[in-house]
C-alpha cells in the first residue's frame, strides 16, 4: 500500500502544487488521479518515485518512508509509463523494453529474452522487435512504453496520463489492454488522466483534485457518479452522469420476452400466432441472428422482403454488457425494444424501454438498501 | 596560364613529391598540426558543451564566450601570441584552439539542450544514474549535432591551419606563403588546392563517422 500522508508541494515563487493531500492507495488495484489542468495530479505522481521531492509530509511504501531508500532503488522498483511514451529514439524497440533488466545487472541476453516475452504480453507483435520508435505508430509506441515499464517485474506502475495523445479508437483499445494486463498481472497502479470517463472506466478507485492541489473526493467510481460531494466534482464529472451510471449496473437480470422472435422462414400459422403477442415482431435469419422489425400485418409467410424490416439498433450481451448498453440498444431501436443476443450474435429475446426502465429504479433501489444497511451497522 | 595550368604544372613536377618540401612530408605537417588542435579544442568543448547542457545551466557565459572567440582574428592572434611566447608551436596551436572551441561548445551545447526532454524523464524516472542519462540517452540522441560542430571545427581548423607557416612552421601554407614571396603562382594554386583537397577529405571522414557511430533510430530525422 503507498500511503501519501498530508503532502504539500510548495515551489520557491509561492505557488501551491499538492496541498496537504492524504490518500492511501490499495495495492493490486489502478488508483485514479482525475481533474483540471493545475490540480496538482501529475505532481502527486511524480513525488511517489520522487521525481519531485514535497515541501511537506511524508508518502510511505509498505509503510516504509520511500525516502529511507537509494533514489534509483526505489524508482526501479516502480514502473514508469508518461504521455508519448519517451522511448529512446536510439535503441531498438527490444533494447527499449530491455532497459530497466539491464540497469539492474541482468545480463544482455536475459534482458532481451525477458523483453520479447513483455511485447507479446502487451500485444505487440514480436517482428517489431528490431525497428526503432519513430517507425511505430502512436498506439504501438504506448504499448512498448507499457511494456518497458514491466519489463523489470515491479510491483507498482505509475502511469502519467499514458494514453491521452492517441486517437480515441487506439485509445480505447490501450484501455482494454490495460485492464487485461491488470487482471493478470495485479499490480498497484497509479493512473493520472484528465479524462473523467477514462478515470471511471479505468479505476477501482478514483481520487478527484481541484485546482490547487486538493482532494476534492475519494472514491469507487460508482458512487463518485451516483453521489458526487459536492458542485465541483458533479460539474467535472459531466451532464449524463446518472447515464453513465448505468454501465456498473448489470443487465443480466432483465426479463426477456421470446414472443416476438420469428424466423424469416416462419410459416402463415406461427405469424397468426405471434400477430397477437407483440406490437412489433423481430425477423431473425436462419442462423436465429436477427435482421430487423417488422409489423405483423406486413408479414407474409416465406416471402419476407428484408429491404422492408426497420434498423434494430444495436444488440447487448445480457450479462456481459451493462444496463447502459441494454438502455442504449432500446434508444436505438425504432421500436423502443432493446434486442438481447448471446455472445454469437444470435437473438435470444428482446426488452422493452419501460422493462429497462423498472431494471434501473429496482438497481437504484438495492444501492439505496445497501447504503443503509453500511450506515445502519 | 589559367589556374587549372598552375595546378597541372605544380602536380606534374616530381620535385613537389619528395623530401622535407614535398607533398606527402607537409601534407602529413598539416594534419598533424589540424589534429592536434581538434583534439586539444574538443578536449575543452565537449566536456563543458556536454555539461553545460544536461544541467542547462551557464548558456549565457557559454554565448559570450563563443562570440568573443568568434571575433577574434586568428591572424592577429597568430602575431600577438608570438610577441607573447616566442616562436614554436604552441602560438600557431592558440589561435587553432580558440577558433575551433566556439562551435564545438556552442554545438554540444545545444544538441544536449535540444534532446526531447520526454525520453529523459522516462530515463530518470526508471531510475537511471545521471551519468547513465547524459551518456546513454542525451549523447546518443544529440550526436548528430555534436559531430556537425566537430565537423565545421575542423574544416575550419584545416584552411586555418595555414597561418603556421607564417612563423616558420610547415604544413600545407608553406607552398602558399613561399609561393606568394617567390611570386611562384604554381606552388600557391598547388598549395591552395592541397588545402581544399583536404577540407573535403575531412567532410567525407564525418559523413563516414556518422554513418557509422549514429544510431539508425536517430540518424532519420534529417539531421546530420
Amino acid at each position: 500500500m503507498i500511503r501519501i500522508d498530508a503532502v504539500t508541494k510548495r515551489y520557491p515563487d509561492g505557488t501551491v502544487a499538492v496541498d496537504r493531500l492524504s490518500l492511501e492507495i490499495p495495492d493490486r488495484a489502478i488508483t485514479v488521479l482525475v481533474g483540471p489542468s493545475g490540480c496538482g495530479k501529475t505532481t502527486t505522481l511524480r513525488m511517489i518515485n520522487r521525481m519531485v521531492e514535497p515541501t511537506e509530509g511524508s508518502i510511505l511504501l509498505d509503510g516504509r518512508d520511500i525516502r529511507q531508500q537509494p533514489v534509483n532503488t526505489l524508482r526501479r522498483s516502480m514502473g514508469y509509463v508518461i504521455q508519448n511514451a519517451g522511448l529512446f529514439p536510439h535503441r531498438t524497440i527490444l533494447d527499449n523494453i530491455a532497459t530497466v533488466p539491464r540497469l539492474l545487472g541482468r545480463s544482455r541476453r536475459q534482458a532481451r529474452d525477458r523483453a520479447a516475452e513483455l511485447m507479446e504480453r502487451v500485444g505487440l507483435d514480436t517482428a517489431l522487435a528490431g525497428r526503432y520508435p519513430y517507425q511505430l505508430s502512436g498506439g504501438q509506441q504506448q504499448r512498448v512504453g507499457v511494456a518497458r515499464a514491466l519489463a523489470a517485474d515491479p510491483p507498482v506502475l505509475l502511469m502519467d496520463e499514458p494514453f491521452s495523445a492517441v486517437d480515441p479508437v487506439v485509445r480505447k483499445q490501450l484501455q482494454d489492454e490495460l485492464l487485461r494486463i491488470q487482471e493478470e498481472l495485479g499490480k498497484t497502479i497509479v493512473f493520472v488522466t484528465h479524462d473523467i470517463d477514462e478515470a471511471i472506466k479505468l479505476g477501482t478507485r478514483v481520487a478527484v483534485l481541484r485546482t490547487g492541489g486538493r482532494l476534492a473526493q475519494y472514491a469507487p467510481p460508482a458512487e463518485l457518479l451516483s453521489a458526487p460531494a459536492d458542485s465541483f466534482v458533479e460539474d467535472f464529472l459531466g451532464a449524463d452522469r446518472g447515464i453513465r451510471r448505468l454501465s456498473f449496473f448489470p443487465s443480466a437480470g432483465l426479463e426477456l420476452q421470446t414472443a416476438p422472435l420469428v424466423p424469416a422462414d416462419a410459416d402463415a400459422g406461427t405469424l397468426a400466432a405471434r400477430a397477437t403477442a407483440a406490437p412489433y415482431l423481430l425477423v431473425t435469419d436462419a442462423d436465429g441472428r436477427p435482421l430487423g422489425w417488422s409489423e405483423p400485418g406486413r408479414l407474409t409467410a416465406g416471402a419476407v422482403d428484408r429491404d422492408e424490416l426497420l434498423d434494430f439498433g444495436r444488440p447487448f450481451v445480457p450479462g456481459t454488457d451493462s444496463l447502459r448498453a441494454a438502455l442504449d440498444g432500446a434508444v436505438l431501436s425504432p421500436t423502443g425494444w432493446a434486442v438481447a443476443v448471446d455472445g454469437e450474435g444470435r437473438a435470444i429475446g428482446v426488452v422493452s424501454q419501460q422493462a429497462i426502465g423498472e431494471a434501473i429504479r429496482a438497481a437504484h433501489g438495492r444501492v439505496a438498501e445497501r447504503t443503509e444497511e453500511a450506515a445502519g451497522r | 596560364m589559367n589556374v587549372l595550368d598552375f595546378a597541372r604544372a605544380f602536380f606534374s613536377d616530381s620535385a613537389h613529391w619528395h623530401g622535407y618540401d614535398g607533398v606527402p612530408a607537409r601534407f602529413a605537417e598539416h594534419i598533424g598540426y589540424c589534429l592536434e588542435a581538434l583534439a586539444i579544442a574538443a578536449a575543452i568543448g565537449l566536456p563543458v558543451g556536454l555539461l553545460t547542457g544536461h544541467t542547462g545551466r551557464g548558456g549565457n557565459a557559454l554565448a559570450f564566450l563563443a562570440t568573443a572567440g568568434r571575433a577574434l582574428p586568428s591572424f592577429g592572434l597568430l602575431v600577438l601570441m608570438v610577441i607573447w611566447i616566442g616562436l614554436g608551436l604552441l602560438p600557431a596551436m592558440i589561435p587553432l584552439v580558440v577558433l575551433a572551441v566556439p562551435p564545438i561548445l556552442v554545438t554540444t551545447y545545444e544538441a544536449v539542450r535540444s534532446v526531447d526532454p520526454s525520453p529523459v524523464d522516462a530515463a530518470r524516472g526508471m531510475g537511471m544514474p545521471e551519468a547513465r542519462v547524459l551518456f546513454q540517452v542525451e549523447v546518443p540522441v544529440a550526436l548528430p549535432l555534436i559531430l556537425s560542430g566537430l565537423r565545421t571545427a575542423a574544416v575550419q581548423i584545416v584552411s586555418t591551419a595555414t597561418i603556421a607557416a607564417y612563423i616558420g612552421l610547415g604544413g600545407l601554407g608553406r607552398y602558399i606563403i613561399d609561393g606568394l614571396y617567390q611570386k611562384d603562382y604554381e606552388k600557391v594554386v598547388g598549395g591552395a588546392t592541397l588545402v581544399a583537397g583536404l577540407a573535403l577529405v575531412t567532410l567525407a571522414v564525418f559523413w563516414a563517422v556518422s554513418r557509422f557511430a549514429v544510431s539508425p533510430g536517430v540518424r532519420r530525422g534529417g539531421r546530420g
